[in-house]
């Protein structure tokens, strides 16, 4: 069982319903005004595929897969062409679509370390308060470590975050070595039997190589402590994020060796956040929770069919 | 990549021209490439759209028919229309003849609302005026500190209100401050907020209201993607902001949102911001930013980047000396200082076409200057006006007292050498003859590539 189970989905549902309207109800009027997939059509869902960020080119092969599954596939009615065209949008995601339900931390080892990276601003901190308070939720004891040790009041702002979520927090207000207190983190962890660790990263932009370095520094001397961690990787991605979001990914990914999970931010504004699509569509990077709001509780385990709906609401 | 559109484009319009004529049909897959080319640029649907439909009406003319070199006359209908689009006006920050004159800065979530706070009164001040910030983000964690640890390290007074929840109030007493303590400016720092937050969209205008702003700025991410219309429109509906900043443009976004919201909102961009440091802060030039959505990387910036950082009258010295072959360490510790100031070398290599992609894999390692400099530090004046008197005992003493190896300052004293060298060979004017060519021919830099 997953502790994430523990996580409620009506947060989810308000968030997602603040972008109004319904982008399936969107294409059951088109669909149910046609109920056939001519030209217009296909048109109609250019226009919603690219205005959710999925990029040209994967919304031309979503589109292509419509179509010849349309040649051979009988749908008698909207409802199953409604179900064809959610079914070709999901493939995308399927792989990691059916291990997002499977989806465990696995907290068989202790700790468990997680680091955040993303560029700037994107909601790392924010997250990190959100996930230490659903770990603590479930019963877990969690060890912040605040290596962010750039951004003007960064230390300030997580341990803000730790305080509402009720965890502890390793920091140097004096230091400028982020990867010294990622490694005392762990250390801590590792002394105190604590279950999980989550590391906070400076938000820096993937073309810099020198930040990237520091990056892979900060993952290299945590592993002097505990050889095969990070656990997990997750790459924070505001869902306003536009066709950047790929280059984000692959850099972080590259210079990391490895991201094994996303975390899309900012979901209850207008943005649709289509990017991970085309992510998924390249690298199947597994989106693993979605932001929908500022508060301690705005974080929620990503279901696919429920973004796939969003993406069609106005 | 502006050169890779027009070869496409070439291909394209030779098949064209095999059969004949340029129709309406054929033209078509030749803009699916420039579709293409917009959506990846996040440049909005609507807007891809309309463009595409006012290119192909010119480029069906009779010149793109006639002549020799369709391809380009294709790319450069696009350009000159992109251009139009961004509009080519640069305008200046507005100010009241009140005191202070009111500066407000709005915006989503995280786009760099109040780091560009702190840069834009470090701008003024350079500019000779007199700024204060006031911290009217009252929900995000830790945003006041924020606030007051950037103004301390540019020297600037920050006005805030620990433990009041009523931003319009903090906001009214901030303009007191500003006025009793004869600061012209004041600029205000709001909380990130969504458009739709109808209650948070009307904090903001009870700001504005309050203070009666000479300017508002519109604070967005230059990596935003489609959605980059509705907000700048929702908060153009709300406020009437006077003004554009685009963030982050240090990044490897080509940055459409630019394109998107001009055609949206009819203000002016009136800044770039380009990095975390304060001094990050550049004017907006639309036509930088066309190439850059075209592909051809910000070459102009570089160059005049260059220029601006790099004092002229020290490199004349330098180039004097170099004639002369006087050329010594502490020429170089200079040089290194002036490298230094111009930023990180990765952001200075960003802005060239082709080299990211270049250097990647390839890692510049900016430390290397900070080993650098302690070595030359380490060394005595003599010894940095005489380099030949660099001896072991002398390079092992240095070693100890830089803490780096024999090796390194073996290996620096050798690259020295070679540098002198190569630098004989660098004759007066040399630089300044590159610089120039760098702006009259971007299609150099692909020597990058
Ligand atoms: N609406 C909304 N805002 C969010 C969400 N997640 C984060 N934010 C806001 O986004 C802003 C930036 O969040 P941070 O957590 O500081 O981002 P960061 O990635 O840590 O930023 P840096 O460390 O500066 O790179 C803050 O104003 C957050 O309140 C979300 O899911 N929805
Ligand atoms: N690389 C880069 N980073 C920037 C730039 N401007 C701001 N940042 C970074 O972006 C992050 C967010 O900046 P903030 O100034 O806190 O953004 P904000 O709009 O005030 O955020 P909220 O108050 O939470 O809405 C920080 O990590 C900044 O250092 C820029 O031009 N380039
Ligand atoms: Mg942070
Ligand atoms: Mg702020």
């Amino acid at each position: 069982m997953s502790f994430l189970d523990k996580i409620g989905f009506t947060k989810l549902k308000e968030g997602l319903s603040r972008t109004k309207g319904g982008l399936i109800d969107k294409v059951s009027r088109l669909i149910n005004s046609k109920a056939k997939i001519d030209d217009e059509f296909l048109s109609e869902l250019e226009e919603i595929f690219l205005l959710s960020d999925m990029g040209f080119d994967t919304s031309e092969k979503i589109i292509s897969n419509i179509k010849e599954r349309a040649k051979t596939d009988k749908y008698e009615n909207e409802k199953e062409l409604n179900k064809l065209v959610t079914d070709e949008i999901k493939k995308v995601f399927s792989e990691s679509a059916s291990e997002f339900k499977t989806f465990d931390f696995n907290i068989t080892k202790k700790p468990y370390v997680i680091m955040i990276v993303g560029v700037n601003g994107v909601g790392k901190t924010t997250s990190i308060g959100k996930l230490a308070y659903n770990f603590k939720k479930t019963g877990k004891t969690v060890l912040i470590g605040s290596a962010d040790t750039f951004r003007a009041a960064a230390n300030e702002q997580l341990e803000i975050w730790a305080n509402k979520a009720g965890v502890e927090i390793i920091q140097n207000p004096h230091s400028t070595d982020p990867a010294a207190v990622a490694f005392d983190t762990v250390k801590a962890a590792v002394s105190r039997n604590t279950d999980v660790v989550i590391v906070d990263t400076a938000g820096r932009l993937h073309n810099k190589l020198h930040l990237m370095e520091e990056l892979k520094k900060i993952q290299r001397v945590m592993q002097k402590v505990i050889p095969d961690i990070p656990n997990e990787i997750f790459i924070v991605i505001d869902a306003t994020t536009g066709q950047n979001g790929l280059n984000q990914v692959k850099e972080f990914s590259n210079a990391l060796g490895k991201v094994t999970g996303i975390i899309l931010t900012k979901l209850d504004g207008t943005a649709k956040g289509g990017i991970v699509i085309k992510i998924n569509n390249e690298m199947k990077i597994p989106v693993r929770f979605i932001g929908v709001g500022e508060q301690i509780d705005d974080l929620q385990i990503f279901e696919s069919e429920e973004f796939i709906k969003a993406l069609f609401e106005k | 990549m502006f050169e890779d559109l027009t070869h496409k484009f070439e291909g394209v319009l030779k098949k064209i021209r095999g059969q004949g004529k340029i129709t309406e049909k054929n033209i078509d897959e030749s803009l699916r490439e420039v579709r293409r080319v917009l959506f990846d640029a996040d440049v909005n649907y609507k807007v891809v759209n309309n463009f595409i439909q006012n290119v192909k009406a010119k480029s069906l003319g009779e010149q793109v028919l006639t002549s020799v070199t369709p391809g380009q006359l294709i790319v450069k209908i696009i350009n000159d229309e992109l251009i139009s689009l961004m509009g080519s006006e640069k305008a200046d920050l507005l100010f009241s003849d009140d005191i202070p004159s009111v500066i407000i800065l709005v915006g989503l979530q995280g786009s760099g609302k109040t780091t560009f706070a702190a840069k834009l009164a470090r701008h003024l001040k350079t500019k000779g005026r007199n700024p204060a910030l006031a911290a009217c983000d009252i929900y995000r964690p830790a945003a006041i500190e924020q606030l007051k640890v950037l103004g301390k390290s540019i020297d600037i007074p920050v006005f805030s209100i620990e433990g009041e929840r009523d931003a319009v109030k903090i906001s009214n007493q901030a303009v007191d401050f500003a006025r009793k303590n004869a600061r012209d400016t004041l600029i205000i720092d709001t909380a990130g907020r969504l458009a739709i937050d109808e209650q948070m969209m009307n904090e903001v205008s009870a700001i504005k209201k309050a203070t009666g702003p000479a300017e508002i700025l519109f604070i967005v991410d230059s990596m935003t993607g489609q959605d980059a219309v509705n907000t700048a429109k929702a908060f153009y509906d709300k406020l009437k902001y006077t003004g554009i900043v685009l963030t982050k443009l240090d990044g490897d976004t080509k940055g459409g949102a630019a394109i998107s919201i001009k055609s949206i909102v009819n203000e002016p961009i009136k800044f770039a911001s380009i990095g975390e440091k304060l001094e990050a802060i550049e004017p907006f030039y639309p036509e930088r930013m066309v190439s850059r959505i075209l592909g051809m990387g910000d070459i102009v910036s570089f160059v005049e980047k260059a220029q601006t950082e790099f004092d002229m009258t020290e490199t004349a010295k330098l180039e004097e000396k170099l004639r002369k072959n006087k050329f010594d360490f502490d020429d170089f510790l200079a040089q290194i200082k002036q490298v230094k100031k111009m930023g990180s070398i990765s952001s200075l290599v960003s802005m060239l076409p082709g080299a990211s992609a270049a250097l990647k894999g390839k890692e510049i390692d900016e430390k290397i200057f900070v080993r650098l400099e302690a070595i030359i530090l380490s060394m005595t004046k003599k010894e940095r006006a005489n380099p030949d008197i660099l001896n072991g005992t002398r390079r092992r003493r240095i070693a100890d007292g830089s803490g780096t190896s024999i090796q390194e300052v073996n290996k620096l004293i050798k690259q020295f050498d070679d540098m002198r060298k190569m630098m004989k060979g660098f004759n007066r004017g040399k630089m300044k003859n590159l610089l120039k060519s760098l702006k009259m021919n971007p299609g150099m830099m692909n020597q990058f590539k």
